[in-house]
């Protein structure tokens, strides 16, 4: 990822808020740290059996990983589900995938007398297989990125959302042709509530297509053909979010995606899934993307559409502290941590370019080794689209003064529909234009002191001090139920979810998890 | 009287108009000479390419300049006017004077849809481009069910919690989905008997008050509505009900 250019703009901020900060962050995730550490989930124990090699669907369309777990007695799932398939595979002497299967045909207690040494030590080669095969799909990148490298950040991300994998594909290919570097297949809607992944190619969804190890390798090898023949690597990215976090972030990591939106907090706020579910599945799925050299996106940017920009600027940031925080825990080097932010401010507010700009420079300094991703302008989209080609111009400037890496283009068709194919190539148009027009501005601009953009920082930043006093002292589910988070008020044992999850037993075995930690860049 | 207009450039009924599109073939100039002939076939005149370029391998972009020969009477156009804005003060005394109590008011995004921008908007207090939120108002009772309800849940909502008006809102409508979710609620609210109690409003950023009657529901709001507007058409109806 990019280096620092140095010297570059610079806002005076007082680095003790920014340390007390990082302090605060750290003991909010503290107490839910433990809580992870003593508690698994349904979608945890289906990432790792997948990754011991579970593949296909058992009973109807259900994928046999789902159907493994469901069968599980409570007092076995407690124990980890791997150590149920590690007795099916000692007992059988069959691969994983076959021993799930047959094991599905006989009573769900046929393995019980299997002792736990023979079952843990039948996995154990399954297990370094799927670590050489994370690790071999992560060197694979390293090397395609040091062939092909990529044009300087900010990186050009566009989505595509057609609904039809194959459709996707080709608005892909053109959008990269047209200079994006990253491209994130947007999922139908509702997938977050699925509570397994769907098998196979799809060619159906709303507002999106399904994420599946199909469509994920079919986007890949679509990505990495146009990658050879543009002579740059072109990033692969979707949603590890919802109820099924972990698992899609297994799938990820086998299929070489490069990036996944995966946020610690996103599905509980905004798509009422329990909130203990969420942190365990974060977690779990975090890891694996530090060992797959996977960047998560943050999603800080939906405090924003959904509130005033002025006024949740703080929120903003205390989320960001607290994201790096849960994902410093997962062992993800600062390099992976690509926190949000977004470009929403009104824009018939005074000097609001100013203070967007304060914004994104704060967070540059705050979190100088992060890939940050910065959200285009889409609350204030009018279906003008002149003006808000406009709009979209400087936003990319403020993206490229500040040095954002990662930057989804904004569409001039924002709120009218889904990008059209040459909506992404005139929103790539601005953005190559304008990045290209003001490549070093930042390294060319002093602030001013105590002017406006300086004073906003320091303002957003104090606030957001406090209000990681605030959650700190009342402790993060309580602060989450009380409404802290962009006025939405969740219970711990409401939402989505709740039930598929459990406390560990003493014996819990789950040996892809083993394998992660301590994970490599752990601190 | 009739009233016969044309688009405007810099002339009367010079009929001018701007398109942009997208052609799935490699740019050349036989690709520009095409896009002309395709907007002649549209029906207009002096048809101009003024730019014309790649966008990708096999895809090309233009922007074309062209005069339309077609005028219409817009002295026959008839279309929903909005009424004048009422303030939030005048609102809840509507409400107090003429309904007598607080109004119940549920909004959700329903079917999977879960982009909340517009409902929240309408609904929380703060509001939208200045204009408070319905929770702000005194005699609105607000149940923001946020987003991804199902149509059994809310309705099963409305029942329970007496509420006067429906506050639906969809913002994706890819191949149908919002009319399909639209549908299903009116449908279900009728099946259950609940229809006739309750004021049933659809919001989203492609919504009509055309679109909302043929869908069988009280109102439509679209983009760039403000709360006071939803607010005031509630007060209003509850008022005549009353």
């Amino acid at each position: 990822m990019p280096g620092k250019a140095f010297p570059r703009m610079h806002l005076r901020i007082d680095s003790g808020v920014v340390a007390e900060s990082r302090r605060l962050a750290a003991a909010i995730v503290d107490p839910v740290s433990a809580f992870i550490r003593s508690h698994s989930t349904v979608s945890v124990e289906r990432a790792a059996l997948r990754l011991l090699g579970v593949a296909g669907t058992g009973e109807g369309a259900a994928p046999r990983a789902n159907v493994f777990v469901e069968r599980l007695a409570a007092g076995t799932l407690r124990r980890g589900a791997a150590l149920a398939l590690g007795a099916a595979v000692a007992e059988l002497g069959l691969e994983p995938s076959r021993a799930a299967a047959e094991a599905l045909l006989l009573a769900p207690d046929a393995f019980e007398r299997v002792p736990a040494e023979a079952a843990r030590a039948a996995l154990e080669p399954h297990v370094r297989d799927a670590m050489r095969c994370i690790d071999a799909r992560r060197d694979e990148r390293k090397a395609l990125l040091g062939r092909l490298p990529q044009a300087p950040p900010p990186l050009l991300y566009v989505i595509v959302a057609s609904g039809d994998i194959y459709e996707d594909r080709g608005a892909a290919v053109a959008a990269a042709e047209a200079g994006a570097q990253i491209i994130a297949v947007i999922r139908s809607t509702g997938q977050s509530l699925l509570d397994f992944v769907p098998e196979g190619a799809t060619t159906e969804g709303f507002g999106g297509t399904y994420a599946t190890q199909a469509n994920f390798r079919i986007m890949r090898e679509a990505l990495d053909e146009v990658s050879e023949r543009l002579g740059r690597y072109v990033m692969l990215t979707n949603y590890a979010s919802g109820l099924c976090m972990p698992e899609i972030a297994a799938l990820a990591a086998l299929e070489r995606l490069d990036m996944l939106l995966n946020d610690s907090m996103y599905g509980i706020l905004f798509r009422d899934i329990n909130m203990k579910r969420t942190f365990v599945d974060q977690h779990f799925s975090r890891m694996l993307n530090a060992r797959a050299g996977i960047i998560i996106n943050t999603g800080e940017d939906n405090y924003l559409t959904t509130a005033d920009a002025v006024e949740q600027a703080p929120a903003v940031l205390a989320s960001q502290f607290v994201n790096e925080a849960f994902a410093r825990r997962a062992g993800l080097p600062d390099a992976q941590i690509g926190l949000g932010d977004a470009y929403e401010i009104d824009p018939a507010l005074e000097d609001g370019f100013l203070f967007a700009l304060a914004q994104a420079q704060l967070a540059r300094q705050i979190f100088p080794d992060a890939p940050l991703k910065y959200m285009p302008p889409t609350k204030h989209m009018t279906g003008d689209i002149f003006k808000g080609h406009l709009i979209d111009a400087l936003f990319n400037l403020t993206s490229v003064a500040t040095n954002q890496t990662i930057h989804l283009c904004g569409m001039l068709t924002e709120a009218i529909h889904t990008p059209f194919l040459g909506d992404r190539a005139l929103s790539l148009e601005n953005a190559a234009y304008v990045m290209n027009t003001a490549r070093h501005l930042g390294e060319e601009i002093e602030f001013k002191p105590d002017g406006i953009v300086e004073r906003r920082a320091q303002s957003v930043l104090r606030d957001a001090c406090a209000l990681l006093e605030g959650i700190a002292s009342r402790g993060l589910m309580r602060s989450i139920e009380a409404g802290t988070f962009a006025d939405v008020r969740r219970s711990p044992d409401g939402g989505r979810g709740f039930e598929g999850v459990f406390e560990r037993a003493a014996d819990y075995w789950n040996p892809i998890e083993d394998a992660l930690s301590p994970a490599p860049a752990a601190r | 009287m009739s009233k016969f207009v044309k688009p405007y450039g810099d002339t009367l009924d010079d009929g001018k108009v701007q398109l942009s599109f997208t052609l799935p073939i490699e740019w050349s100039e036989a690709a520009d000479e095409a896009a002309r002939q395709l907007v002649v076939k549209m029906g207009f005149g002096d048809v101009v390419v003024a730019e014309g370029r790649r966008i990708a391998n096999g895809f090309s972009f233009f922007v074309v300049y062209a005069s339309t020969p077609v005028a219409l009477d817009v002295a026959a156009i008839a279309a929903p006017e909005r009424k004048a804005p009422m303030s939030m003060e005048a609102i809840d005394a509507l409400i107090r004077d003429r309904v007598g109590r607080k109004i119940v008011v549920a909004g959700a995004c329903i079917g999977t849809d879960a982009h909340t921008v517009g409902i929240d908007a309408i609904l929380n207090m703060k509001g939208y481009r200045g204009d408070y939120g319905l929770e702000r108002y005194k005699e609105f009772a607000v149940f923001n069910l946020g987003s991804q309800v199902s149509v059994e849940r809310l309705a099963r909502f409305v029942r329970d919690e007496s509420v006067d008006a429906v506050l639906v809102s969809q913002v994706v409508t890819q191949k149908g989905s919002d009319v399909h979710n639209f549908t299903a609620l009116g449908e279900l609210l009728e099946a259950e008997g609940l229809r006739d109690r309750v004021l049933l409003i659809a919001g989203g950023p492609r919504m009509t008050n055309l679109l909302a009657s043929e869908l069988g529901y009280d109102a439509g709001f679209g983009r760039g509505t403000l709360p006071s507007e939803v607010a005031a058409f509630v007060a209003q109806r509850m008022a005549e009900r009353a």
